[in-house]
């Protein structure tokens, strides 16, 4: 069934998009001449982009049930008296089409016509002018003579919530967000109200928005009628620069397109979306993405070095001065202490070339293994088990197509809004199969096909009579049905939430890798969560979960480090305030809050903090050194599913400097020669023959430059370029063997797992460390904290919920 | 209480039980009712459409669909339950004989839904009812609750192994819900918004299944069509116009109401014979021969045969049988602009010629009969109309462009004579606006 | 389906209404009936039979309200007790239609929506009624009155009122 009816926009679940065509048998069609393939039932306006002929739609959107509503699509096909619509017309074989002829530019510039009649015309103060189709058709078809003379309807723009506003006399009924919101979102908010010239668009508050403010509706808005309370009479389109970057707000990595201009003090974001529509997140983009930008430009943000004076003060001081002491001071410390005397917490927010310098000259520079970071995800478990099991990672593309999903424990809908929408849309366009089981009631249950709900403790029982133990959730009705049910399905990806880790993570993958088509996930909470893991900032294991005894290129790397295991965070800190720790460096995480320090706790330690802002620890630290956020550097983070992504800077802030600049600085600073911790310029061995040295007497670097020559890339320049550090991880990172065209084209690479990690037993003895963060829809912590829309927003939807409440 | 009327010429079979009581089941059993209903049942489906084909019947809901011919589409076997569905929303401006039918012999249109669902093996029938019909669906109801207690309807009616349930719908006030995929969304509890087709109500219809969509007039004859044989029935009208049809004469008449006449009647004879004339003698300035959305004729086309060929010959449509006399001292732009304005209510607002369309006709007919018209005002209401023909969701878009298209052409002398500030050379009124 | 345990209509509506939702394929179908009959009660959809309607069906207000307010006969805000709506519509114009409802404003004092100061009459201009020939026709509620007259009008009036006074 092609067509579905339109009345599917006020039910869920009507698919209009039939992958199933993919099997279905190609026939050949002719458009303006043209022989075109296709399969068989494919819609005509879908087969005819795909061969690049770009037909007019304001109704249409693909993956939305067909509306044929706004006639713009309209095209002659042979043996048809009328125009047909090209939005729902399946391609069969043998037809003849014409999609441009002076017969169908009238009747598009018609209806052009008659839609300008009584539209406002206020293109130049439009937030959309510029980039609105309404905008584009006109100037294809040439609307320009105005035919009409009555007086326009005019009505005041409304304030639907702090992010949504809507133009209503802008609105050319396309339906497009009322769909959006309900098939897209399942959340239903917007309707249509009244008829005729009379209908409108209209929000289920009577005159404000109750819903999850992911301003969907106003990206697929193809006009300004929808508008963002972020962006709305900032800039015009064509002021600002579209840099495509990462979503920095939760573990899904969004690609997300910042619209930037220059501003006093460097480049400012005005704009967040999802222009391209290109990366994993296809159409997608929740609160967090669209209207989480301005913590860049808070009034809390450290722009200056900070350095306790003799008074115990944190005063503002030069780059070079602040650099300097930390030097001194953690070379000082060294020398005194020796190996292991200092600390290091990393962050999971920062990108991975920097994480990956950050372990190496925690190793290498300052000799510990005395290295962590806030863990949100066993990652180190679910490696190890994964090791030498090809193709058992689930990339999220890969969770978005799968015919069966297993979610245990986790709630997309808040924590994970990318993979929400990703289960939502292949359960509505593919008929996926989605099994939840949760102690919790979840909303991602209306899609499932079974759902189960048990104590907090069944989900280990679950995964026992998964394995066979017919015992097991054995009071718990439906649990026989469900594990039928999946033990049906021949091909799953298991995604599973925080619950889930050590030992119950083993036994859950077990049961999996016993079975044939079974794939996992693991999910995580911050932007770089498994980035950082994945970077080895762990005090027992190396980059890509090595051991930390080996022989692989990667110890070479790391020579001089110590062998024996460090302490992690929690370890660390007691030590710090028990003085067996002299020096603390904290990358871009909050440890004191996060473990609940108390104040002064630390103060025989010398602690230095790299930030954006002044967090509980840089508060107690010795020197406080203002860092760039993830909107304003460049590098790769991995999202929980393991697919890397670039991050492209794309603000600029005076005074703040990345971590990986300030990593190396500090290094210099120390003494050491930076070479040898990021490879660049003209490396010792080189010796001008790139890719000819090979063998014992090459030295590392030198391997280094031969691996760059057969990967058809150069030599990095500057000490302070990312992608050095990214070529060397690439080489000796488990799992890091990029698809480097790919990666710089903007897509993703999905890593996969290797071999040779640290036996499974082991990994099991150890302390997991893992604390859930759980975000928000509007919440990512920190960073959420100080933007002021997601700080309205989760004010606004607080009072609603007040109000529904009484 | 609407009057009813009758002349000579009339060919009563559909009207036959008017005015006899026949609402009572007892009075429309001693008239011969649901006996073609029993027979029916007794045959079997395929006899019900081989007589239905033959009887010639094409649908009087306005489109002249040959009946047995849409029956014959449903398929056979579904996974689906089939439905009929009866519609009774008649709201076309001009036509009003589905009143008279609900009110006189509502057991014609449960018998007829009954054999259509013999017909088509469905087992459940829905009478809808625009909502202002409010006394004549309690008539209905009410008879609907009679053949249930006699076991005409229920799980096995006529002491059958078949079962077959009524159910009587309520509209509330919108002339698209006519429409039949609107019809189908109102029921489902929906906007009356109509259904992209195809896939067509015969494979996917009213909760997804195959349904037959029928005027309560074709229904109505359905069990007539049968008693009398399928080809006795076709004898009465013309070629391929099977039958008697109900035609409104209403306007500047001088003996208005419904009459049932034979297809193919002559529309002449019509206005000046059965409905005695233009009133008062006036002379006759145009016809609108099938309800608003039917464009109208002039005095000197009226030299036709009432059968959906020969007026669709003559350019017009026989549409919904609501013939509109409107004498010489009608303003013709007033005229044109009433029925614009209707349509401009009713229009769903889906899609957009119609939606703008309608609007921006209405607006610049209102402008131009309130005396602030320019000349190319009367072009551009041309090329609204014609740039909304045929490119409209559904058949509403052109029943507002048709009309207007056929005033504009045929009366433009009228419609000069407003221009420059002249007053209407009629007496006319101050329009008022329907929200 | 159990009855409403709170409801704003009367014991018989509210039992009428329970029936109604069970006797359709799909519970959804009840609610055009639903919300007529509702209003016929209430005498109009407020925020408060919305939410009840949207419960019974099933459904969110804001469904319920983007049904409700396509159709014409359904209203937001209390009409007369007794509401004329006069058909204008082409075949009641050439018959008058246009003198009865300037008649009506007359007599009434009020224009196209507009409502008597004592709650009594409403008036609006209709689309066609299914009375065209026998027009020109106007509903009072859902009473037909049609081959009027502007003489007739003053009856009509008055017919109402006294019914009013009636108690009824
Ligand atoms: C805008 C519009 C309004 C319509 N209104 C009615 C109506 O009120 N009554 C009716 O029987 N058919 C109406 N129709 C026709 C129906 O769509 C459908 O063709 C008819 O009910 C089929 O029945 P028939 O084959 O018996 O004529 C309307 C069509 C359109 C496009
Ligand atoms: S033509 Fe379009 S707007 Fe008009 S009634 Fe049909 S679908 Fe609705
Ligand atoms: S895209 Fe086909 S009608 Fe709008």
């Amino acid at each position: 069934m092609r067509t579905t009816p339109k009345s599917s926009l006020f039910e869920a679940g009507q698919p209009n998009v039939d992958e199933k065509s993919e099997c279905m048998a190609d026939v050949t069609f002719t458009v303006d001449g043209k022989k075109l393939t296709a399969p068989a039932g494919t819609l005509l306006i879908e087969a005819c982009r795909k061969a690049g002929i770009e037909i007019p739609a304001f109704c249409y959107y693909p993956g939305l049930s067909l509306q044929a509503a706004c006639r713009m699509c309209v095209v002659r096909q042979e043996k048809v008296p009328k125009l047909q619509t090209a939005c729902t017309t399946p391609v069969a074989e043998g037809q003849v089409f014409i999609t441009e002829s002076a017969e169908i530019a009238q009747a598009r510039k018609a209806t052009l016509q008659l839609l300008l009649g009584n539209h406002p015309l206020d293109c130049p103060v439009c937030d959309a002018g510029g980039e609105c189709e309404l905008q584009d058709m006109t100037f294809k078809y040439g609307a320009g003579e105005s035919l009409y003379v009555e007086a326009k309807q005019h009505r005041e723009e409304q304030k639907w919530s702090p992010v949504v506003y809507f133009d209503r006399p802008r609105c050319i009924l396309c339906y497009r967000c009322v769909r959006m919101c309900g098939e897209g979102m399942d959340v239903w908010a917007l309707g249509i109200q009244n008829r005729g010239v009379t209908a409108v668009i209209a929000p289920n508050g009577g005159d404000h928005l109750d819903c999850e403010q992911c301003g969907m509706c106003i990206d697929v808005c193809p006009v300004g009628a929808l508008t963002s309370g972020t962006y709305r009479y900032k800039s015009r389109p064509w002021e600002m620069n579209h840099v495509s970057t990462v979503c920095t707000h939760c573990a899904d990595g969004c690609k997300v397109t910042l619209g930037v201009r220059s501003a006093n003090d460097g480049m400012e974001i005005v704009r967040a979306d999802n222009r391209d529509k290109s990366g994993i997140n296809g159409d997608f983009l929740c609160a967090k993405g669209r209207f989480g930008f301005d913590f860049v430009e808070s009034a809390e943000r450290l722009t200056q070095p900070l350095v306790r004076n003799a008074a115990g003060v944190l005063e503002p001081t030069t780059w070079e001065k602040a650099i300097k002491h930390v030097g001194q001071r953690f070379g000082a410390i060294l020398h005194e202490h020796g190996a292991g005397s200092i600390g290091v917490i990393g962050s999971t927010r920062t990108t991975n070339e920097e994480n990956y310098l950050l372990q190496k000259f925690a190793r290498t520079v300052l000799r510990t293994q005395h290295i962590d970071h806030e863990r949100t995800g066993d990652y180190a478990t679910f490696h190890g088990l994964l090791a030498g099991s090809k193709e058992r990672a689930a990339s999220h593309r890969d969770i978005a197509a799968a015919p069966a999903i297993l979610l245990l424990g986790g709630n997309p809908t808040e924590e994970h809004p990318l993979l929400a929408w990703s289960l939502r849309t292949n359960v509505r366009l593919h008929q996926a199969r989605l099994y939840v089981a949760n102690s919790k009631a979840i909303r991602l249950e209306r899609q499932a096909a079974h759902s189960l709900h048990f104590s907090e403790d069944g989900y280990d029982a679950l995964v026992r009579r998964l394995s066979g133990d017919g015992a097991a959730l054995a009071d718990v009705t439906g649990a026989g049905a469900f594990c039928d049910a999946l033990g049906a399905e021949e091909s799953l990806v298991v995604v599973c939430g925080a619950e889930f880790r050590g030992a119950s993570l083993a036994a859950l993958m077990r049961w999996g890798l016993s079975r044939p088509g079974v794939k996992f996930a693991l999910l995580s909470d911050s932007v770089n969560a498994r980035g950082a893991a994945d970077m080895g900032l762990y005090p027992d294991l190396l980059p890509g979960y090595l051991p930390l005894a080996g022989e692989q290129p990667l110890h070479d790397a790391l020579a001089g480090m110590p062998t024996t295991s460090g302490k992690d965070a929690t370890a660390m800190l007691e030590a710090a305030a028990g003085g067996g720790l002299q020096g603390l460096l904290v990358v871009g995480a909050d440890p004191f809050a996060a473990h609940g320090v108390t104040e002064g706790a630390l103060k025989n330690a010398f602690v230095v903090v790299q930030d954006c802002f002044l967090t509980r620890t840089a508060a107690e630290a010795d020197v406080v050194l203002p860092t760039a956020s993830l909107y304003e550097k460049t590098g790769t983070v991995t999202n929980c599913y393991g697919d890397v992504q670039m991050v492209r800077k794309a603000a600029d802030k005076a005074g703040v400097k990345s971590d990986f600049e300030i990593l190396v600085r500090m290094a210099g600073a120390m003494g050491v020669d930076v070479r040898t911790l990021v490879p660049f310029g003209e490396f010792q061995g080189v010796r001008a023959d790139m890719g000819q040295t090979r063998g014992a007497q090459a030295g590392e670097a030198d391997r280094h430059a031969v691996w760059l020559a057969a990967n058809g890339l150069e030599p990095k320049l500057s000490p302070f370029d990312p992608f050095a550090i990214l070529d060397e991880m690439e080489r000796l990172v488990q799992g890091y063997a990029l698809d480097r065209l790919n990666l710089f084209a903007g897509n993703e690479s999905s890593t996969e797992p290797g071999t040779g990690f640290v036996s499974i037993d082991a990994l099991l003895q150890r302390k997991d460390g893992v604390v859930a963060t759980h975000p928000g829809l509007f919440d990512s912590g920190l960073l959420s904290e100080r933007t002021g829309a997601l700080q309205a927003i989760g004010k606004y939807q607080a009072a609603q919920a007040a109000q529904a409440a009484d | 209480m609407p009057r009813l009327v009758s002349h000579p010429d009339e060919v009563k079979i559909v009207t036959s039980r008017f005015g006899k009581g026949a609402a009572k089941i007892d009075t429309y059993l001693e008239l011969g009712g649901y006996a073609s209903a029993r027979k029916a049942l007794a045959e079997g489906a395929e006899w019900i459409i081989n007589e239905m084909k033959a009887s010639g019947l094409r649908g009087r809901g306005g489109a002249g669909f040959p009946t047995g011919m849409k029956w014959s589409f449903v398929p056979k076997q579904s996974a689906k339950p089939k439905y009929v569905l009866v519609n009774g929303d008649e709201s076309e401006p001009g036509t009003c004989k589905d009143h008279l039918i609900f009110l006189h012999d509502p057991h014609a249109v449960i018998e007829g839904t009954i054999i259509a669902g013999l017909a088509i093996g469905a087992k459940m029938g829905f009478i809808y009812l625009r909502g202002e019909y409010r006394y004549l669906i309690q008539i209905v109801e009410r008879a609907v609750a009679e053949a249930y207690e006699r076991g005409f309807l229920g799980k096995s009616i006529f002491g059958s192994e078949t079962e077959f349930e009524v159910i009587v719908q309520t509209g509330a006030g919108a002339y698209e819900v006519g429409e039949e995929s609107a019809l189908m969304e109102s029921l489902e509890g929906k906007r009356g918004v109509p259904r992209i087709k195809p896939p067509f109500p015969a494979v996917v219809g009213l909760y997804g299944g195959p349904t037959v969509i029928n005027n309560a007039e074709t229904i109505a004859t359905v069990p007539h069509a049968l008693a009398m044989g399928g080809a006795a029935y076709a004898a009465v009208g013309s070629e391929r116009n099977g039958g008697t049809r109900l035609f409104g004469l209403s306007g500047h008449i001088e003996r208005p109401g419904v009459y049932e006449l034979p297809m193919g009647y002559s529309l002449r004879k019509m206005i000046y014979e059965v409905g005695g004339g233009v009133r008062g003698g006036r002379k006759l300035k145009a016809v609108v021969p099938g309800g608003s959305s039917t464009p109208v004729l002039l005095p000197e086309e009226i030299d036709i045969g009432m059968d959906f060929d020969q007026v669709g010959k003559a350019g017009s449509m026989l549409g919904s049988g609501g013939v509109v006399v409107i004498d010489d001292q009608t303003c013709m732009v007033e005229f044109a602009l009433r029925t614009i304005k209707f349509y401009q209510h009713e229009s769903c607002g889906w899609c957009i010629p119609c939606r703008e369309g309608t609007d921006w006709l209405k607006k610049s007919l209102t402008r131009f009969h309130a005396g602030f018209g320019t000349e190319k005002d009367i072009d551009n209401i041309q090329y609204i109309a014609e740039n909304m023909m045929g490119r409209t969701f559904c058949p509403l878009g052109d029943a507002a462009a048709m009309p207007t298209l056929g005033f504009v052409k045929k009366f433009r002398k009228e419609f000069e004579e407003h221009l420059h500030g002249k007053p209407c050379p009629y007496a006319h009124h101050p329009e008022v606006e329907l929200v | 389906m159990s009855a409403e345990a709170m409801t704003l209509f009367s014991p018989e509506l509210a039992a009428r209404l329970d029936a109604l939702v069970e006797r359709y394929p799909a519970r959804r179908s009840a609610l055009i009936p639903m919300l007529l009959y509702a209003q016929d009660e209430v005498g109009y959809l407020s925020d408060a039979v919305i939410d009840e309607v949207a419960r019974r069906i099933g459904i969110t207000p804001l469904d319920v309200r983007n049904v409700a307010t396509y159709y014409s006969m359904l209203r937001f805000q209390p009409a007369g007790k007794f509401n004329v709506q006069v058909c204008t519509n082409i075949s009641c114009m050439l018959r008058g239609g246009y003198k009865i409802f300037d008649r009506f404003q007359e007599r009434l004092g009020i224009g196209h929506k507009g409502v008597t100061a004592d709650g009594l009459f409403s008036l609006e201009e209709v689309e066609c009624i299914g009375a065209c020939c026998w027009a020109p026709a106007i509903q009072v509620n859902y009473d037909f009155h049609d081959e009027l007259t502007e003489e007739q009008v003053d009856a009509i009036l008055a017919q109402y009122r006294s019914q009013n006074a009636g108690g009824r």
